[in-house]
């Protein structure tokens, strides 16, 4: 409760909230504003911007209305983006755990797997997912969230080493209690915060992943994604530019806006940083 | 000596990691749809089984994944990382051929981002929650936010179209014969936008880490120590925060080497440069696992030399390690 | 005597949403040439930000509001920061009490010296070598040569700290400030440090203003001393008026909380054990397979002790002595290599996982950290009641039995509800009792229970545990360092050191005629050892 109220009064996280909820409107006022697919032809390609009222932000090279697909590349990008991120979390917060409370031989294993996930480049290991299946939605955001785990399992493994050692902890075993609950409802909970905090980074970079991926060409081509939009402008960069700036604008505010919001939740979360 | 039988120590550590990083990909790539063999049959138009026999024999594909695993575990031990069908060449010639971009990118690109996010971070520190902080602090959040790519498209819109002052693309300039230092200039030129382009993000953490290091160590004990012998405030800085602030620093480098390769895969695809990571895209639009495979454990190797790298360096600058 | 330092009306200001406004009120000190002023206080009352003010390095948001500190004709809380750095280490030292975070882990104790001598004058890099290994060779440190060239973290404790002395008299300055330094250290180093202290100050005439909160260390080292509380000066004086007759009633108070070394006469114990400790050893290795230093700790070696029914045994040690590892095997929250635990008729040692988890309800422990002790995110109520709810209480069973324990330790019933931040170090370590009592056991592991507490509440904590223990019938081990609250709450003794139990015998006995070379090493180090305090502080063993 406390938390919430140091959030809202911060005006970085008040910026990064209203800009989130800005997205997120988007991206469900998206089959309203927008109902025909906005991926199938609309009118004259290569519109510029506010020329044409119909096409407020113009068509592209296909002819494809360029808002219609800014906004519903908002749904795209929020939704890969929470999901990767939820799975990430779940997959990195689950080893952490194990890993730091127990240590040993439970420890070195889990974090050589880590470590060989971090190893390789992520955005290489995604290359690879998509290259070795497909690339439609479902698999991509997957595939995001498998290369997204291990900086969450590092930081809930050092938390728990830390904490599994605190004396509340130690109460807890001396009282009989069992493993899994003090691992899941006495030292998680304590555990969270700066993992709740690394979500958003997560999330940030899942955005930014997935619209990489689309730029390249490499993620589905039948969903309306921002990156897909860039590539596609990239034809006619020379010339038509705003192609390609306009959504280039709308990942970097939705990201932003993710960050904005994550740096506000450590803040309140962590009140004693924020006092330096 | 100390320093180097640590990092001996730290790079035997690694072959665990990189043995579980070869069995996850081998693994992989069983779960593809289809073989090898497949796709070559696919590529030729069908076969009679007899001849795909001899072909699951020539490749090794008639024994069981054990021994598959073996023989796939001992070549790429020996360095082989076997044939490219479509560049018509062993694969670790192909990627021979383009490791140097990516190297000269991922170098300058780190140096560029350590140094300015550490200056940076330094000058936000020092003025903290006041106006320079918020500039910078803010400046960081957006330069995290921009996509790699978009920046790189636009910098080509504003540098190479509009103001016409850096080239849009590639290396050097192909055909002119530049030797020397006219050489190397012109790669400079050509190099300038990718690597700031790649650097941005990076450059964002760098400042963000160096920032919330420098506050860390400010509040220390021995700082105040400093502050009671009657340092200056700038030799309080330099003499006794600064080296300490810089440790995380360190290990981020090592802990995002993994990741700075990942973007030079765009980077280079934006700029037409003949890197690993162009290399990277190429295999996977023409579905050559090969060769992509032969880029993943290659890129592995690059990530963990950089961090036995970093691990000396570590090493050097903090005296607690190893003793 | 010439007074040096003069603290006239000070005034030192909180941040507004502090818990009080001011850190200090209206405080007026004088510091005489050749003296040692112990400015003593509890936690909170304000003496550590005396030494903030003095020296201009107060915490953010903090400032003097009144007052003067007169140091050589010149007013320090008028002077600009540049002539401050002027007088800062030069002509006033300053020791803190962390000496591990208080020198930068990344150089060289020499050049840290050597730094000050950098700093304040043109000495040449060939004079101040010399002048770092004299200062190190004054501060009794073996090997000045190599010790300059050593990273803080290869010396230890002590003599990291005699390094940080040596750092703070490098320029002969009239007034050294120590900050509670030896607050960190284990009594046989503080004993050589207050030692060395004292023989600087008396060879080389300066002023010393030493803050601390130990009256032990008050009778050793002070020739004045000044009693701090809550901001306010209450009392000052020369040492032996203050400790013989001491004359505010906070003065007063904190003495009687300070325990007599002298055991009171032994209480009637029986002779049947209901724990048996026999040849337990724990050994730690250090560094995995690709260690190219596997070290090897032996912790606990061959322990062999018994603790009577109804009795209590304390085991005293300094840091490192294997006491705290010895208190975790008998709880199993670490595994003994070998050697057995006797319950009554059970060895915990070799019981399974599950069913030590059956066994706990028998043996509890209480914590030393009040802070670390109790999970932040539950209520005071449900941490009391997670022992009887997991051995098969029902929930609200478990709480209402959660708000009897609360009774039972002093604490408000009604509290129950409340989270562990909302309760003062006292209550917390009184809810921790509640939670190991909650089970009803039969023996009671207390590890430092009463060692992060200020000394009157430390001594309210020790006579709870008194009452309780008999009025419970509890047997009790009791880990301490503190061989004053040993002697008095302790039936029997023992003493370990480097993992093994060197003497062990009637607290009486032991204090009396110590038989081994550091059980005598150890009571000859316990500070202001030679001063009984006047009023006899029977608030400890208050019997119903």
């Amino acid at each position: 409760m406390e938390a919430l109220k140091r959030l809202v009064r911060s005006p970085a996280a008040i910026a990064g909230l209203v800009l989130l909820l800005l997205v997120i409107g988007m991206a469900l006022t998206a089959p309203i504003l927008f109902p025909k697919d906005p991926l199938s032809l609309a009118g004259r390609p290569l519109q510029w911007p506010f020329t044409n009222a119909r096409f407020w932000l113009g068509t592209d090279t296909t002819g494809r209305d360029i808002a219609a697909q800014v906004f519903h590349g908002a749904r795209v990008s929020l939704l890969i983006g929470i999901v990767a991120t939820l799975l990430a979390i779940t997959i990195g917060v689950v080893i952490g755990a194990v890993a730091g409370y127990y240590g040993g031989f439970v420890d070195d294993g889990l974090m050589r797997i880590t470590e060989a996930f971090q190893t390789l480049p992520n955005f290489l290991l995604l290359l690879v997912l998509v290259a070795v299946f497909a690339s439609d939605i479902k698999t991509v955001t997957i595939a995001i969230g498998l290369v997204s785990w291990p900086a969450a399992a590092r930081l809930t493994r050092a938390e728990f080493l830390s904490l599994r050692s605190r004396e509340f902890v130690e109460a807890c075993r001396t009282l009989g209690m069992r493993d899994l609950q003090i691992i899941f409802r006495e030292i998680l909970p304590n555990a969270l915060p700066p993992v709740i905090v690394y979500a958003s980074v997560i999330m940030a970079v899942a955005i930014l992943l997935e619209s990489a991926l689309a730029f390249l060409n490499l993620s589905d081509p039948n969903i309306p994604s921002w990156g897909n939009l860039i590539g596609t402008g990239r034809s006619v960069l020379r010339t038509q530019w705003y192609v390609s700036a306009i959504p280039g604008l709308a990942i970097l505010l939705t990201v932003l806006s993710v960050s904005l919001v994550g740096q506000g939740l450590n803040d309140a979360l962590n009140p004693r940083l924020k006092r330096r | 000596m100390r320093v180097l039988l640590l990092a001996l120590r730290r790079l035997a550590a690694s072959l665990p990691t990189l043995f579980v990083l070869l069995v996850g990909l081998f693994l992989l790539l069983q779960l593809a749809p289809g073989d090898t063999v497949d796709a070559l049959v696919a590529q030729i138009g069908g076969g009679d089984p007899t001849m795909i026999e001899e072909l699951r024999r020539y490749y090794g594909l008639d024994v069981s994944v054990a021994v598959q695993l073996g023989r796939y575990v001992w070549r790429l031990l020996q360095l082989d990382l076997g044939y490219s069908a479509i560049y018509g060449k062993p694969v670790a010639d192909v990627i021979l051929e383009r490791l140097p971009a990516t190297l000269l990118l991922m170098g300058s690109a780190l140096s560029f981002a350590f140094a300015a996010g550490m200056a940076l971070g330094v000058l936000a520190a020092r003025r903290v929650n006041r106006w320079p902080d918020t500039l910078i602090s803010t400046l960081g959040l957006i330069f995290y936010a921009t996509p790699s790519f978009w920046f790189g498209l636009m910098g080509i819109v504003i540098f190479a179209v509009k103001l016409g002052w850096l080239p849009a693309g590639g290396f050097e300039e192909i055909g002119a014969g530049y030797t020397g230092f006219r050489r190397v200039a012109d790669i400079a030129w050509h190099l300038l936008l990718p690597t700031l382009t790649l650097a941005l993000i990076f450059l964002a953490t760098y400042l963000r880490i160096m920032r919330a290091s420098m506050l860390e160590v400010m509040n220390l004990d021995f700082v105040r120590t400093a502050k009671a012998k009657g340092l200056s405030p700038g030799r309080v800085i330099t003499a006794h925060v600064l080296r300490n602030a810089l440790l995380p620093m360190v290990t981020l480098i090592g802990l995002q080497a993994g990741t700075m390769l990942g973007g030079s895969v765009v980077v280079e695809s934006v700029f037409a440069l003949p890197g690993l990571g162009r290399l990277a895209y190429e295999a996977v639009v023409q579905r050559d696992l090969n060769t992509l495979l032969g880029i993943v454990f290659v890129s592995a190797l690059l990530v963990i030399v950089i961090n036995f790298i970093v691990d000396l360096l570590y090493a050097r600058l903090d005296p607690r390690i190893a003793t | 005597m010439k007074t040096v330092l003069s603290i006239e009306g000070l005034t030192v200001a909180l941040p507004p949403g502090a818990d009080r406004p001011h850190a200090l009120e209206d405080v007026s000190l004088a510091l005489s040439a050749n003296e040692i002023l112990c400015v003593v206080g509890e936690s909170g009352s304000g003496k550590s930000m005396m030494t903030g003010a003095l020296l201009g390095l107060l915490p953010e948001g903090v400032r003097a509001t009144a007052g003067k500190i007169l140091f050589d004709g010149e007013d320090l809380l008028t002077l600009g920061d540049a002539a401050l750095r002027k007088i800062r280490g030069a002509r006033i030292g300053m020791v803190f009490q962390e000496p591990m975070t208080a020198l930068n882990p990344l150089r060289t104790i020499g050049d840290q010296i050597a730094e000050m001598f950098r700093t304040h004058t043109d000495l040449v890099s060939a004079e101040i070598t010399q002048r770092v290994i004299d200062l190190l060779r004054d501060v009794h440190i073996p090997h000045p040569e190599e010790a300059r060239r050593a990273y803080p973290h290869e010396l230890s404790g002590g003599q990291r700290q005699r390094a940080m002395i040596a750092m703070a008299l490098a320029l002969e300055p009239r007034v050294l400030i120590a900050d509670e330094p030896t607050t960190a250290l284990d009594v046989t180093t503080q004993a050589q440090i207050l030692k060395l202290i004292r023989e600087l100050q008396q060879r080389k005439g300066t002023a010393v203003l030493f803050i601390t909160h130990d009256f032990g260390v008050v009778a050793e080292i002070a020739d004045r001393v000044a009693v701090m509380q809550r901001g306010r000066l209450v009392e000052a004086g020369r040492a032996e008026d203050i400790l013989k007759r001491p004359q505010h009633l906070y003065t007063k108070a904190l003495i009687a909380a300070v325990p007599p070394l002298v055991p009171p006469p032994p209480k009637a114990v029986t002779a049947e054990p209901i724990l048996r400790i026999e040849h337990v050893s724990k050994t730690y290795r250090k560094g995995g397979l690709w260690s190219r230093h596997r070290r090897v700790t032996h912790a606990v070696q061959d322990a062999n002790l018994v603790l009577p029914r109804g009795g209590t045994l304390g085991i005293v040690g300094e840091s490192g002595s294997g006491k705290s590892t010895l208190a975790r095997c008998i709880v199993r929250l670490l595994d003994p290599d070998s050697g057995s635990i006797h319950l009554g008729g059970t060895d915990l040692a070799r019981l399974s996982r599950s069913a030590m988890r059956e066994q706990t309800r028998r043996i509890q422990m209480v914590f030393q950290d009040p802070f670390a002790s109790l999970n932040p995110r539950r209520r005071a109520g449900e941490l009391v009641a997670q022992g009887p709810i997991i051995h098969g209480e029902t929930p609200a069973k478990a709480l209402a039995k959660a708000k009897d324990m609360f009774a039972l330790v002093g604490l408000d019933p009604d509290a129950t509800e409340r989270y562990p931040h909302e309760f003062s170090g006292g209550q917390r370590q009184r809810i921790g009792l509640a939670r190991a009592l909650a089970l009803e056991p039969e023996v009671l592991v207390a590890d430092e229970p009463v060692s992060a507490l200020d000394v009157s509440v430390q001594a309210q904590v020790l006579r709870l545990l008194a009452d309780l223990r008999s009025r419970l019938g509890l047997s009790v081990v009791f880990i301490t360092h503190d061989l004053r609250v040993a002697a008095q709450i302790c039936d029997r003794i023992a003493v370990m050191k480097s993992g093994v139990v060197v003497e062990e015998g009637r607290t009486a006995e032991v204090f009396g005629a110590p038989r081994h070379s550091y059980t005598r090493a150890l009571l000859a180090s316990v500070p202001g050892r030679g001063w009984t305090p006047p009023e006899r502080s029977d608030v400890l063993l208050a019997a119903p």
